[in-house]
């Protein structure tokens, strides 16, 4: 057995054990079910939720914002990591900014934006783009760093034009980091939409968790909850995926 | 001499080539410095460090213009580009880890015009020439540091380069690895008839390798000497226990140690 099939198989049984562990508790009385319900009823609870419908525009309208966000996001962090990698006046203002950024929770401005924006899509979307594009910006100029001055050289030798330069040299060479910047962007505009729909909208899943929450519908609530977390970890997962398949082949020894 | 009669007999011809780095510190880094070079020759150039050996590689491929003076190949004078039929690998490892070996050798000729199937020969014709057939496949992180310089080399190879230049291509390597790198770049050098330029730091590659030596001097760097090795252009690293090998070597040491000495803040 290969090490890592070994700790992915130790993995899994971590979180099998964590699983099991919590419906023993939930169905001994251990943990009160008013609490927490058992793990197998947060599923049956999905499969009914998700399965009968009610939940479609919910889902549709939930994910179409994350991925709206998450694309602008990458389009957005990508285009101003690059213009303030070209200039280093930019740079060194941007560099304390962003490297404090994330100590501002941005929620606190969702009311802003829905008093400027409206209720519906806009606020959520900004409020994604606010929590992704700067990871995505980040991971850009560290990316665009990382490309080696000698492969900008080879470029010249080889009588590259700018465009040419971008897509063979400097995007592949800067492909890692920027990758990891995309997996960052896609779980920060997750978080920022649910999160939003959860504080103030009237509408989509974050909504619905908030709605079952309030109306004391336990398993309403869990069964959303473990819906979004799967979809989640399955989102990442093929990132990671993806990533491993490109780290492989650069790092293979 | 005009320069038009000395670009007909030479195949890279420096006249008066000056280059300043602006500053601050402002730097005259090269020069001034004539230099011809034949169709076909082996040429070295040995130098103390930071005398601007790489400054005179990339003035002389067109990746930096001179400040003053001028630079011709096969007769055309350069103008801040680098021109068709020049080569060029690198000290660093330029080799591209996302790409295969055999990718990394096509990268050369990717924007070229030539049918697929003359891709492909010429290709496939560079990877065995450095010896890379069984490894067409594997990424540069699966390779040695020496592998990926050969890599690079056959990359530069497609291009068939009538002048190739190399800077420091073997500084990263152990001693064994090195020579037998010299031995596949005379093989390489004889088989294309390329004229070759080689800028190294060691005096004992630039003695086996060479047709002809120039040493530089402290920055500016201009040349101080030249040597004439007289080997015979069918050679091998074998020429090392050659009593001329030795004699060559010393003679390019005594005119470089006064020149290291000042590097390093010494008198002679």
């Amino acid at each position: 057995m290969t090490r890592r099939r070994a700790v992915l198989l130790v993995r899994i049984a971590v979180l099998a054990g964590l699983v099991a562990s919590l419906e023993i508790c939930c169905r001994t009385g251990i943990i009160d079910p008013l609490t927490i319900i058992p793990p197998s009823d947060m599923v049956a609870s999905m499969i009914d939720r998700v399965g009968s419908g009610e939940l479609d525009e919910s889902i549709v309208n939930t994910f179409s914002t994350i991925v709206l966000a998450f694309v602008l996001a990458v389009g957005c962090g990508t285009l101003a990591g690059a213009l303030v990698h070209r200039s280093s006046r930019l740079r060194d203002v941007a560099d304390p900014l962003l490297a404090s950024y994330y100590s501002v929770p941005t929620f606190i401005f969702y009311p802003l934006l829905v008093a400027l924006l409206g209720l519906g899509k806009a606020p959520l979307v900004v409020l994604g783009v606010l929590s992704a594009a700067p990871a995505v910006m980040i991971s850009t100029l560290s990316g665009l760093d990382s490309v080696s001055p000698v492969l900008l050289k080879l470029a010249r030798v080889h009588r590259l034009s700018p465009v040419r330069t971008l897509w063979w040299i400097v995007l592949p060479a800067a492909l890692p980091r920027l990758f990891s910047g995309f997996k960052l962007a896609l779980s920060y505009a997750l978080i920022g939409v649910i999160a939003g729909e959860f504080i103030l909208s009237g509408t989509g899943l974050g909504y619905a968790i908030s709605f079952a929450y309030q109306s004391f519908d336990n398993r309403a609530m869990y069964g959303l909850m473990l819906f979004v977390l799967l979809v989640a970890v399955i989102a990442n997962g093929i990132l990671y995926v993806w990533e491993g398949r490109l780290a492989r082949r650069r790092s293979a020894g | 001499m005009s320069a038009a009669a000395v670009s007909e007999q030479s195949h890279v011809a420096l006249n008066g080539v000056v280059r300043h780095y602006d500053g601050p510190p402002a730097v005259h880094a090269l020069g001034p410095i004539d230099l011809e070079i034949g169709r076909g020759e082996f040429f070295s150039v040995v130098g103390p460090s930071g005398c601007g050996k790489s400054t005179l590689l990339d003035v002389l491929c067109g990746l930096a213009r001179p400040t003053s003076g001028s630079v011709r190949f096969e007769g055309k004078e350069l103008h801040g580009e680098v021109p068709d039929g020049i080569g060029v690998v690198f000290q660093e490892d330029s080799s591209m880890p996302w790409l295969s070996v055999r990718q990394n050798v096509a990268f050369g000729l990717r924007t070229s015009s030539l049918p697929e199937r003359e891709v492909a020969e010429r290709v496939d014709h560079a990877v065995s020439f450095m010896g890379l057939a069984q490894f067409a496949g594997h990424y540069p992180a699966q390779l040695s540091g020496g592998m990926r310089q050969r890599v690079c080399i056959a990359r530069t190879l497609v291009l068939r380069p009538r002048l190739i230049l190399l800077d420091e291509p073997f500084g990263a390597l152990d001693q064994q690895t090195r020579l037998l790198m010299g031995d596949e770049l005379l093989r390489l050098w004889r088989e294309t008839g390329a004229t070759v330029l080689l800028i190294t730091h060691a005096l004992d590659e630039a003695a086996m390798l060479s047709d002809r030596v120039g040493v530089m001097s402290a920055r500016p760097g201009r040349f101080i000497d030249m040597v004439e090795t007289g080997w015979p252009r069918d050679r091998d690293s074998r020429i090392v226990s050659d009593p001329k090998f030795g004699t060559l070597t010393a003679r390019l040491w005594s005119s470089l140690r006064e020149e290291s000495l000042k590097t390093m803040g010494r008198a002679a």
